[in-house]
């Protein structure tokens, strides 16, 4: 059995978020060095603010600027800082209630070690230098000896408010495709085209994901197919992709290889767009060091009797 | 002793489960491939065949696979043929767990096939779990599950309600525990290690793994026939906090103490609990919300700490606390699942077996 194969993913992704009014004013004052939280109906001021009540869900509006003094209620130390977070040395994570609001915020604290940080610690913010209205505008706490700052008295209306950001993500996996993609992508890169027949039905599967999606049970007798195989349906694309690098219109089309009982898909090419029909006969093209066809193209074949397909549509 | 003619909902039990041996890693198998022999085990225990079960719901998330509907591709494993009624939720395994035992009330079916399954092994889950926080104010700043458990138990030590040694001791007999458990991954003794995010120790969090869990629900007689001794679901109930951890009281979790009197958990004493907390500290709290005291035999399996397959955890957890009433083992235990940070959201279930 070969190797099973494995290779880096990245997922990468810039959430675009809209914001509603407080989490506008919110992160906007931070842009202006400005902290706002937002009142309860009962008297509470929560910062970070939110829009509804965590306790009664109502509706929140009544913005009121707090001190960016504030005292830490819990903390953990950080000696290994992971990528994207606040700080690339070694800092404590803590939760900050700011002088004036009665819960609490999230962030880092930059302290010289774990002895330095203790519950109930003064600390002040530490805007960052460039701000752009996100928490990050916001770079850290740090400690702070003297008197709570007063909160200006700021409404939270700005001239220019945000009305939206945008979040990087980015996560790094190792993908793995298992036992029966991997023989599948293997047999690939000889130019041979490999499924799986499952033992129960019998029908042979292209590509093979190890188990009959029919019977439910795995599957392990590899059968090879094609290279030669029927279009059973196909659509004419008239809509270029973005990067991709085919013109419109072309043909994508489902192929039942000679020997599998289930089409895949692929590209059609030499022919005419208006000229591909069901039954057509057609072959693998391989580009030189492809792992896969790049597309498929008639075989001069005369085409195949509908019947010899029909169960495959 | 269900019918139409019974007033109050019918009984509805576990009637099997089978979970994988959990690893660090299983890069040489897909997720189908590595769910595959826990359907086929359940389904073996019951005798019953795909074609028999009337409703089927899995959980697992797309962010482990790195790969958007990635459930689609494990339904290969069910047997989706002639169609199936199926559902899916992108949470652990017990939440579809609670969909399942939902349907089974409307009396619509009288069978549940719950599967989840989680791959940690191809990313970083410390990472992968700052996807879950609030997009806004928090996944910004890159807080990872391990830094967010420290914050609670850090609150918890300056509470009073445990400190370092105590920690040390329940990872310890977690462990300990997990040695007569086939399928844990941790088990033995381990040592408490060096600071992940101080105060929590390597020995507090638990192992990266790989793994699947399957559960069978039943109704009313049919439970019988397919289970000598089925684990009847006596309540079931699941609760939410604020997302904010900063509005949260986090040495308490009071959506805990909520979902287990509405699951009748405080009617009587349980003499089991498999209770899915993570970190040692969530233990201290759990304990503290479900009133555990030591005549409670707490996590015989080993509990997460010696395996946790991200979204089959916690349903691992009702099927462990099930497998136990199936044995005979217990007559009467709690099981509990966990979703979000720092006990965010949690399920109880009070599972009971028939007087002997």
């Amino acid at each position: 059995m070969p190797e099973v194969l494995s290779a880096p993913l990245v997922v990468e992704f810039p959430f675009t978020r809209s914001l509603g009014p407080v989490q506008s004013a919110f992160l906007t004052g931070l842009r202006e060095r400005v902290v706002l939280g937002v009142r309860t109906t009962d008297g509470r001021t929560l910062v970070p603010p939110v829009e509804y009540d965590p306790v009664t869900a109502a509706e929140l509006r009544e913005l009121v600027e707090v001190a960016p003094t504030g005292t830490v209620t819990t903390w953990a130390w950080n000696h290994a800082p992971r990528r994207g977070q606040p700080l690339t040395t070694p800092f404590a994570w803590v939760l900050v209630r700011l002088d004036g609001a009665d819960t609490a915020l999230l962030h880092a604290l930059d302290a010289p070690g774990p002895d330095a940080v203790r519950t109930g610690m003064r600390v002040r913010v530490r805007w960052a230098a460039e701000r752009t209205g996100a928490i990050t505008d916001i770079a850290c706490f740090e400690p702070h000896d003297g008197e709570p700052v007063r909160p200006g008295g700021h409404t939270g209306a700005f001239e220019q408010p945000l009305t939206g950001i945008v979040t990087p993500a980015r996560l790094d996996y190792t993908y793995s495709p298992g036992r029966a993609q991997s023989a599948y992508i293997d047999a690939l890169s000889a130019r041979r085209i490999v499924g799986e027949r499952c033992p129960s039905c019998r029908k042979v599967y292209v590509p093979p994901r190890g188990a009959c999606p029919t019977c439910g049970v795995a599957t392990a007798e590899q059968v090879e197919v094609g290279p030669r195989g029927t279009v059973t349906t196909f659509c004419i694309v008239n809509i270029k992709a973005k990067n991709l690098d085919i013109e419109v219109p072309y043909v994508y089309a489902h192929i039942a290889l000679d020997g599998a009982d289930l089409a895949l898909h692929a590209r059609i090419g030499g022919i005419p767009y208006d000229r591909v029909r069901m039954g057509l006969r057609v072959e693998p093209v391989w580009t030189e060091g492809a792992r896969h066809p790049d597309h498929y193209r008639p075989s001069g074949e005369p085409d195949a009797p509908y019947e010899t397909y029909k169960e495959l549509l | 002793m269900t019918g139409r003619n019974t007033p109050g909902p019918r009984d509805i039990a576990v009637v099997a489960f089978a979970q994988t041996g959990h690893r660090r890693s299983t890069e040489d198998s897909s997720e189908v491939e590595m769910l595959m022999p826990v359907l086929h085990e359940v389904l073996a225990r019951t005798g019953l065949k795909t074609a028999d079960i009337g409703f089927t719901c899995s959980g697992s998330s797309d962010y482990l696979a790195g790969r958007a509907f990635s459930f689609t591709l494990a339904l290969d494993g069910v047997g989706a043929w002639p169609p199936i009624s199926e559902s899916h939720v992108e949470m652990d395994g017990a939440w579809a767990l609670y969909e399942a035992w939902t349907k089974l009330l409307t009396e619509d079916t009288d069978t549940a096939l719950v599967y989840s399954y989680g791959k940690c092994s191809p990313g970083s889950v410390r990472d992968v779990l700052t996807r879950q926080l609030d997009p806004y104010y928090v996944a910004p700043l890159w807080p990872d599950s391990v830094a967010l458990a420290a914050l609670q138990a850090q609150a918890l030590m300056d509470a009073g309600h445990t400190d370092e040694a105590a920690l040390a001791a329940v990872g310890a007999r977690s462990r300990a525990d997990a040695a007569a458990n086939p399928y844990a991954q941790l088990k033995g003794r381990v040592p408490q290690g060096d600071y992940v995010v101080r105060p929590l120790r390597t020995g507090d969090c638990p192992p990266v793994g790989d793994g699947a869990a399957a559960v069978l629900l039943a109704a009313g007689d049919r439970a019988r026939d397919l289970c000598e001794r089925p684990a009847w679901i006596r309540g079931i109930d699941h609760r939410v906090e604020a997302h904010s951890l900063g509005v949260r009281d986090l040495t308490d979790s009071p959506s805990t103490r909520l979902a287990a009197e509405r699951a009748g958990a405080f009617e009587r004493p349980v003499d089991t609990a498999e209770l899915h907390a993570p970190f040692s500290s969530q233990e201290v709290v759990l304990r503290r919300a479900l009133r555990l005291d030591d005549s409670v035999r707490v996590n015989p399996s080993g509990g997460a700490l010696a395996a946790n397959p991200v979204m089959a955890a916690g349903l691992v957890r009702i099927g462990e606390a099930a497998a136990r009433v199936h044995r005979g083992d217990s007559d009467r235990a709690l099981a509990h699942a966990t979703s979000g940070p720092c006990l965010q959201q949690n399920l109880v279930a009070v599972l009971e077996g028939d007087p002997r």
